[in-house]
């Protein structure tokens, strides 16, 4: 473990890593131009930017996993080259990665083991496992395989993993991306104490509030280039925004006017087992969603939202009551039978999901628009009017795109999901269920999205909208309800929804356990 | 000899190719590559096998042949699915086409020539116990080192750092990559390591199970090792009762026509391929909460970023 040291001290000497004019070239694309970066020892530094801004290039490349076109790195002032990540960890470089690198089949101790260089033995290398949990406060079960744990558990293996390197920089890409709001508030302890260790941190996120509380220093980047270094404690959220996309973020706001009307979708004791092994079952599940009003579901990834999105899509049948669209039973019925009552669909998984990657956007139209929408007359594919189904998308949900009719795997992700959302949305559908609808898609197309839906409901339409991202049920549900180990937790009004009492659902906790204060009244 | 000693040695004999390349193909497959060339690759083994020991004179120089030509096959595998990344599944339908076509050229020259067959290797004493003298101590060196081979596979797979990286590596190569490890390295490693093996596998049909060559002498069995490495769900114990119980599906059935059960002939040499297909779907109906074993990576391309 390194020396305690103040932050102050630490940020009086000369920086731990520089990264002076980092150029990273894709054929002609950058993606990064002349990027300088500084960290030092005691402080948390954050690397801000959109989806495609570079983040994850200019990391990768403080990990040694690409090499940079032009530029250099400086360790502790000295000229570095990094060949690959083992040198980097050599340095005294760890990351966390934002998708884990983690190994599903294998056992927690396996991952750890192939994660360190291997000179200390496999029983040393546990029992040290075991010192370095206990000691941050990270509990873990060296012998269970990756795949039995939960998200957060599986962030606390790189976590340790990264720490039992001692490293000096520490690397963490999104860490709280997958987090109920209480683990997040858990890593922001651990974090606190490393950096309280000496430990320089570069933290990766494009979530502002978050930001702002934990990190010393910010570096902002946009298209490839840095636009800015500033303490975020002395900026404000918009203003981080404002350097973050360039310009100011349209505020996505509800219909005054909105009424409620009949039940459009209903969920009735929907229990199932999963096709896949690794799946989750769902448990007695009851929910309705009623015209004009959109229902949140709430969840850390994994807790059943795939398998709840399959069985209302038809992807995976049920018994025939436990899913009524437009008053009928509809739990037997195909995905095209379900299309046929009025309802769509947007899987979370753009590309082999939501659409076939190779396939023009006009034939996608085709692919969840052939039931209900008059573009197939005998048999025969009606090209001009998936076409035009194509350009109403186009032009309602600016959507930016190189030609006409360009295969799907061609757009950008945010532009790729507008077009998807999108032609759901045009079929003017009586009821809409949507998985993350926004994931991974940058500021301003997200707020178009949710724009859209909103104004969807507006007009008499029942959504669902499965998310992880609170702050978008926040912004746009009506009644929001938390899914855990496939059960489904009581709705409640968006109002009542608290980050606190969602956290709690999300981490298991039953509703009566939410309410320590009313439990407290009724005592006294 | 009694006849169930017999059976037992010619299960042994008929078990024996089907365990060595199996147990290669495990290897393969484990580090996430799916080679379907087993059966070409075999082909050659036995092809170069027994033109190596006619030349030379020597059944181990034979074997060493055996290995080398399905290792020079298992390259041209490596070079297409590893360093150009193309379709697996294509490349080694690809493979055995080309194997079987290249094995009956060079065998052609050697088609009614014999050689003399691998000695088995007698143990004083031991050899003479009754009854399982012959068959522990009394067979030929490929039998040995087939069993050598499973338990050097467990013992690497589960026991050696090397093992852990394949083992990761078959599970994940997005993540060992990033994690620093040598993806196609490794790959490359566990492609030539599985071409050898099914190389050596060949070689034993010439050398040991019946002295001369016939072009298309494997048969089948490259398929049947593969079917096996799913059947054992790609853990090398199972691997060894897989083959057994596949060797003696062969033997009894010739056991079986021998005592004229009025089976048509045809549908009894049929049997292990269709214990194979039935086998395979039990399986695969069987699956449960654990989840299939497949490693999570197999069959998919990798190409590093760089």
């Amino acid at each position: 473990m390194l020396d305690p040291v103040s932050a102050k001290e630490a940020s009086a000497r000369a920086p731990l890593l520089q990264a002076i004019g980092i150029t990273k070239l894709y054929g002609n694309f950058p993606a990064n131009d002349a990027v300088s970066l500084d960290l030092y020892a005691g402080e948390i530094h954050a690397l801000l930017g959109e989806n495609g801004a570079g983040k994850s290039t200019l990391v990768k490349i403080i990990y040694g996993l690409i090499q940079p076109t032009e530029g250099e790195l400086r360790w502790k002032g000295e000229r570095i080259v990094l060949a690959g990540p083992s040198d980097a960890r050599a340095h005294g470089i760890g990351m966390v990665f934002q998708h884990f690198s983690l190994f599903d089949n294998l056992t927690v101790a396996e991952n750890v083991a192939l994660g360190l260089d291997g000179k200390e033995g496999f029983a040393a290398m546990s029992a040290r496992l075991a010192q370095v949990s206990r000691d941050y406060g990270l509990p873990l079960d060296p012998k269970r395989e990756v795949w039995r744990l939960s998200v957060g558990e599986r962030q606390r293996i790189e976590i340790v993993r990264m720490l039992m390197q001692n490293p000096q920089l520490l690397i963490l890409d999104e860490p709280t991306a997958v987090l109920t709001p209480q683990e997040a508030d858990q890593l922001f302890v651990v974090l606190e104490r490393l950096k309280i260790e000496g430990r320089a941190i570069l933290y990766i996120s494009h979530k502002l509030d978050e930001v702002k509380r934990l990190c010393d220093t910010a570096t902002i980047l946009r298209g490839g280039k840095k636009v800015a270094t500033c303490n975020p404690r002395a900026e404000t959220a918009s203003s981080l925004a404002r350097m973050m996309v360039g310009a100011d973020i349209g505020i996505v706001k509800a219909a005054t006017t909105r009424a409620t009307t009949v039940p459009r979708l209903a969920v009735q004791n929907l229990s199932l087992s999963p096709d896949d092994p690794h799946g989750v079952y769902l448990k007695d599940i009851t929910f309705e969603v009623k015209g004009g009003e959109i229902l949140g579901i709430a969840g850390v990834a994994g807790n059943g939202q795939d398998e709840l999105f399959a069985a209302l899509s038809g992807e995976q049948l049920t018994s025939d009551g436990a899913v009524v669209i437009e008053g009928a039973a509809a739990g037997h019925l195909s995905v095209t039978a379900r299309r046929r009552l009025g309802a769509a669909f947007v899987p979370e998984e753009r590309l082999g999901h939501g659409t076939a990657p190779r396939m023009k956007l006009s034939e996608n139209a085709l692919l969840t628009g052939h039931a209900a929408s008059h573009m197939v007359h005998y048999g025969f594919v009606d090209r001009p009017a998936t076409l035009a189904t194509v350009d109403r998308t186009t032009t309602a949900f600016d959507v930016r795109k190189a030609k006409r009719d360009p295969e799907a795997v061609s757009l950008s992700g945010g532009n790729l999901q507008k077009f998807i959302v999108g032609r759901e949305i045009l079929r003017e559908p009586g009821v809409l269920v949507v998985s993350q609808p926004t994931w991974g898609v940058d500021a301003g197309a997200a707020a178009v999205i949710r724009q859209a839906l909103l104004d969807l409901s507006g007009r008499g339409t029942a959504v669902l909208v499965i998310s992880q991202d609170l702050d978008e049920l926040a912004e746009i549900a009506d009644r929001i309800a938390v899914m855990f180990h496939g059960r489904l937790s009581e709705t409640m009004s968006a109002r009542e929804a608290t980050r606190e009492k969602l956290g709690l659902l999300m981490g298991g906790a039953s509703a009566a356990a939410t309410e320590p204060e009313a439990a407290h009244a009724i005592g006294a | 000899m009694g006849l169930v000693e017999a059976i037992i040695l010619s299960v042994i004999a008929a078990s024996t190719p089907l365990l060595l390349a199996a147990a290669g193909e495990l290897i393969v497959e484990r580090a996430g590559v799916l080679n379907l060339g087993v059966e070409g690759m075999m082909i050659m083994g036995a092809a170069c096998g027994f033109a190596g020991c006619w030349l030379t004179g020597s059944a181990f120089l034979g074997a060493l042949f055996g290995i080398a030509a399905g290792m020079a096959l298992a390259a041209i595998f490596g070079l297409m699915t590893l360093t150009l990344a193309v379709n697996q599944v294509a490349t080694g339908l690809a493979l055995t086409i080309l194997g079987v076509g290249l094995s009956g050229l060079i065998g052609a020259g050697f088609v009614g020539e014999r050689i003399t067959p691998a000695a088995a290797l007698y143990i004083p004493y031991l050899t003479g116990i009754p009854f399982i003298g012959r068959i522990l101590f009394g067979q030929d060196g490929f039998v040995y080192v087939s069993i050598a081979l499973v338990i050097g596979i467990w013992f690497f797979l589960y026991r050696t750092r090397g093992g852990l990286i394949l083992r990761a590596i078959g599970d994940s190569h997005t993540s060992a990559h990033a994690l620093g490890y040598p993806v196609l390295t490794v790959r490359w490693m566990a492609v030539l390591f599985g071409g050898g093996c099914a190389g050596l596998a060949g070689a034993f049909l010439p050398l040991a199970y019946t002295p001369f060559f016939i072009p298309g002498m494997t048969a089948g069995r490259g398929w049947i090792a593969l079917a096996l490495v799913v059947f054992a769900s790609w853990r090398p114990g199972r691997l060894v009762a897989g083959a057994y119980l596949f060797g003696a599906v062969t033997i009894l059935q010739l056991h079986a026509q021998a005592f004229g059960l009025g089976i048509p002939s045809q549908l009894m040499t049929a049997l292990p391929y269709l214990a194979t297909i039935v086998v395979l779907v039990l399986i695969s109906r069987t699956r449960n909460a654990a989840g299939s074993a497949a490693p999570a990576s197999l069959g998919m391309v990798f190409v590093p970023d760089r």
